[in-house]
């Protein structure tokens, strides 16, 4: 049978408060929780918490729905700090079983590209976020905005993970369709970033004859996004301009009914409804009337778990340089892509072996630990998005979520508030 | 047109930008004649030769061709106010004896015994030359051409556009004088179009003048090319951090600002050394702000720069800062970063809607701009992109495009006045 895959990413990052050069070494409050909090309860009551509302309708009138969420672990932050009843609707969408929960970085960072040590760390922070708040521990992968590649891959098998998603890029596919289950080509790590994936593994330890080990499975299977009807619902449905609008449920069921293919995976940000695309636009009953027309013409529902044990791979992806959900080249230059983001990247990552001497000089106390927070909350792969010059129309996506001005101004707030950090750190470092 | 001496025998933008149009519109179909006021005494005589030369020098044959240069004699220039234009015509050398003898009062000049009367005298002999002189357009460049313009208009019935480089209200910082404000009112109400030089003019525009937003079209000034430009070697053995400041220190270029910020940045960074170029009203104020703020050892002022000066300066500069409190356009950003020096501008101006490459503030906003001066002497990675950047904005300015633009507005308004008259 052929089924649908929703994945919604759920993120909000701290943002950077005007920290001016003139504030280094004065005090240390870095993030505007002013305008975090306040957009952070925007989008609860435009987006999560109707939409959740809907959703936990809907699995109750449709067994067969299913959906999943990846929560950054800052979301998860935002919520404990303001928005308990988002928590609590999640929770309770988690125990309808109808619901995946992904694993992903804490920090929703560009760890993975940077530092496998910090990846690794942060992946196993989130997982025990999940399982705090959830009751829950993922066993499917996504990483911040579905970058991909072989490497990193590799490292999610070897970490014991069951599964993986990322873009369905057209440069990388080609002919093929994104319908279908596919799994990762294998590759080679080096040696210490084998032994980091294989200390922080995920799986319980198993008696194997004399020696214990933990369980890694030999292929991983990949999840590719649709991006053309996923963009249908995210960044076309409200267009007036589209010759196909308004999309009704019934023409897009006939949509997916048309596709090739065993799964239609749909991933998207989750703030599409009601916020990316707003009540007024109709998509709130876009999705409520969607799994009647997906039935109508028996179509089903799967989580990436569900996709992953009832179909197999049919064949290996091979994705040797980064593959991203964002901007039209699906690449990293929405983060690295120019000179200013790449210092500000190597700075941040630079500050690894000091804070590796740092954990070594003091036990997890509260100040260590708020010093690893504030290094991981300048990990937010937004920080570097903020930074982006692209001129075409991308660079207006990157206008429209920014909390600056200019580019200039992300970078030079990001760069004030890492200087005074490493000041910090150094002093911490001499006593 | 009704237009300015091209530099370096003018003082300011305008000079500059009618410059940029009249070699502009020589890519288009245009045949021009330009008018230009030229005091007639000996030092002037000089000038107007040189004048026609500069205009010769470095300009293509085409334009030539496609160019009638009048002079009407008069002392007005393009930043003229009416205590200016009384100096000028009464200058204080009437106090030393030899030029006593020379000069009569000034009353038996030809001129006008005041800036207004002197404008409408100008307007008299621009109705003369509209009579004698085919025509299909007239196109005048602010306030001091607008009478001449609209005496034009009523000579020859041809329609009239006015380019608006500068409002009352930008160069007075919003106290207007009313004899003033009444003439550009009128002009522009008695123009067929209005070209205003950005966004940010328009709307002052539409809010001061009350002009309908049909009737205007922006279209920005851009940046000559050909000229070559100053590109120095980094001076090893002065690593200070050197901040530029170039322009008329007038109320208009928030020069005090400048100062304010430097004070600031002298706190973190006491090695800072603060370039005030130009000369104007406000300068003797900024020579006695800036020992009152106790920083004038770190302040140069370096008075009124003219041609490879200039590019010089911009050169020296790790960072060229326009404060500017309303800033119609403003030219000079581009011209340090032709000189590769990156740039902070000032929101309230034009030019930011065409550079984006830049550090922007309020020009108020005194701890913002030195946290950005700051964030410059320390980043190095964010100059060096800076600079690299803001050059391809400069690569998308032209003035054969932006002439192209105009000669569209010419079209237009050509065509309107065709079917009134039909």
């Amino acid at each position: 049978m052929k089924s649908l895959c929703f994945y919604f990413q759920v993120h909000q990052p701290f943002r950077l408060d005007h920290y001016k050069v003139q504030q280094i070494g004065e005090h240390h409050e870095y993030f505007d929780d002013l305008k975090n909090k306040e957009i952070f309860r925007k989008v609860a009551e435009k987006c999560y918490l109707p939409t959740n509302a809907l959703l936990l309708k809907l699995c109750k009138q449709y067994p067969e729905f299913r959906a999943s969420f990846s929560l950054s672990g800052v979301f998860l932050d935002h919520c404990e700090l303001w928005g308990m009843d988002v928590l609590d609707s999640f929770k309770a969408l988690a125990k309808t079983d109808q619901i995946e929960f992904l694993s992903e970085t804490a920090y929703h960072s560009l760890a993975g590209i940077y530092s496998k040590k910090e990846f690794a760390d942060q992946i196993t922070k989130h997982r025990e976020m999940i399982k705090t708040h959830f009751g829950i521990e993922p066993t499917i992968f996504r990483n911040t905005e579905l970058i991909y590649s072989n490497e990193i891959a590799e490292f999610i098998r070897q970490m014991g993970f069951k599964g993986i998603l990322a873009e369905g890029a057209d440069h990388i596919l080609d002919w093929r369709s994104p319908n279908h289950l596919y799994q990762s080509l294998r590759c080679e790590l080096q040696k210490e970033i084998k032994s980091i994936a294989k200390k922080h593994n995920i799986n319980q330890q198993k008696k194997v004859g004399k020696r214990t080990r933990r369980l890694t499975q030999r292929e991983l299977p990949l999840l590719l996004k649709n991006y053309k009807l996923s963009d249908d619902i995210a960044f076309r449905f409200s267009n007036k301009g589209w010759t196909e609008h308004p999309l009704s449920s019934e023409k897009f069921g006939a949509w997916i009914d048309a596709a090739e293919g065993e799964t239609i995976n749909l991933f998207m940000d989750y703030e599409t409804f009601g916020e990316h695309q707003w009540e007024d636009t109709g998509i709130f009953q876009f999705l409520e009337n969607l799994p009647k027309a997906l039935k109508e013409r028996n179509i089903g529902f799967r989580t990436p778990s569900e996709v992953i044990a009832e179909l197999k791979p049919i064949a290996e992806i091979d994705m040797h340089l980064p593959v991203s959900w964002a901007d039209m080249e699906r690449d990293l230059s929405a983060w690295n892509g120019n000179n200013i983001q790449k210092a500000a990247l190597e700075t941040i990552y630079a500050l690894e072996p000091k804070i590796d001497q740092l954990k070594k000089l003091s036990t997890l106390d509260s100040r260590l630990l708020s010093t690893l927070d504030t290094w991981r909350k300048l990990q937010i792969s937004d920080q570097f998005y903020y930074m982006s010059t692209k001129h075409w129309t991308d660079g207006d996506v990157h206008k429209y979520f920014s909390p600056f001005d200019s580019p200039y101004d992300a970078y030079i707030y990001f760069m004030n508030a890492l200087t005074d950090f490493e000041q910090q750190i150094d002093s911490s470092l001499k006593n | 047109m009704f237009g300015w001496e091209f530099p370096p025998f003018s003082y300011g933008g305008l000079g500059t930008a009618c410059r940029g149009i009249v070699e502009g519109l020589s890519h288009h179909d245009v045949h021009l004649t330009l008018v230009l006021p030229k005091a007639n005494n000996i030092r002037t005589e000089k000038l107007h030769i040189s004048g026609a030369d500069d205009l010769l020098n470095g300009t293509s044959k085409k334009i030539i061709n496609k160019l009638r240069l009048i002079h009407i004699d008069s002392k007005l220039n393009p930043y003229m106010t009416a205590e200016a234009y009384l100096e000028q015509l009464n200058p204080h050398h009437l106090n030393n004896l030899s030029s006593l003898i020379r000069t009569n009062s000034p009353h038996q000049t030809p001129y006008g015994k005041n800036l207004f009367e002197e404008i409408s005298r100008y307007a008299q002999k621009a109705a003369i030359i509209s009579k004698n002189h085919e025509h299909d357009i007239i196109h005048i460049h602010d306030w001091l051409t607008m009478p001449a313009g609209v005496m034009a208009k009523k000579t020859s019935g041809k329609p009239l556009i006015s380019h608006i480089h500068a409002t009352e209200f930008d160069r007075t910082g919003d106290n207007p004088h009313q004899e003033v404000y009444d003439i550009e009112r009128k002009g522009m109400e008695a123009s067929d179009h209005i070209i205003a030089v950005s966004e940010f003019t328009k709307q002052k525009i539409i809010q001061n003048y009350g002009i309908s937003p049909d009737k205007i079209t922006v279209v920005h000034n851009a940046v000559l090319k050909e000229k070559e430009y100053f590109k120095l070697q980094p001076q090893i053995e002065n690593q200070d951090p050197v901040i530029l400041f170039l322009g008329r220190m007038t109320l208009q270029k928030g020069p005090e600002y400048f100062l304010h910020m430097a004070k600031q940045v002298l706190e973190k960074e006491p090695k800072a050394k603060f370039v005030m170029a130009g000369d104007g009203d406000m300068m003797h104020r900024m020579i006695e702000l800036s020992t009152e703020l106790r920083i004038a050892k770190n302040v140069l002022f370096a008075g009124y720069l003219s041609g490879p000066e200039i590019d010089k300066a911009y050169a020296n500069a790790d960072l060229y800062i326009m404060p500017s409190v309303s800033e119609p356009f403003g030219i000079t950003p581009l011209e340090a970063i032709k000189n590769g020096t990156p740039v902070m501008i000032s929101r309230q101006s034009g030019v930011s809607e065409v550079i984006r490459n830049a550090l922007r503030v309020d020009f108020w906003d005194i701890e913002e701009m030195a946290n950005k001066t700051l964030a410059v002497i320390h980043y190095k990675k964010l100059r060096e992109f800076l600079i690299q950047e803001s050059q391809k904005d400069l690569d998308q300015l032209s003035w054969k495009n932006q002439a192209g633009l105009i000669r569209g507005v010419y079209h237009h308004v050509q065509k309107n006045s065709l079917q009134a008259i039909s």
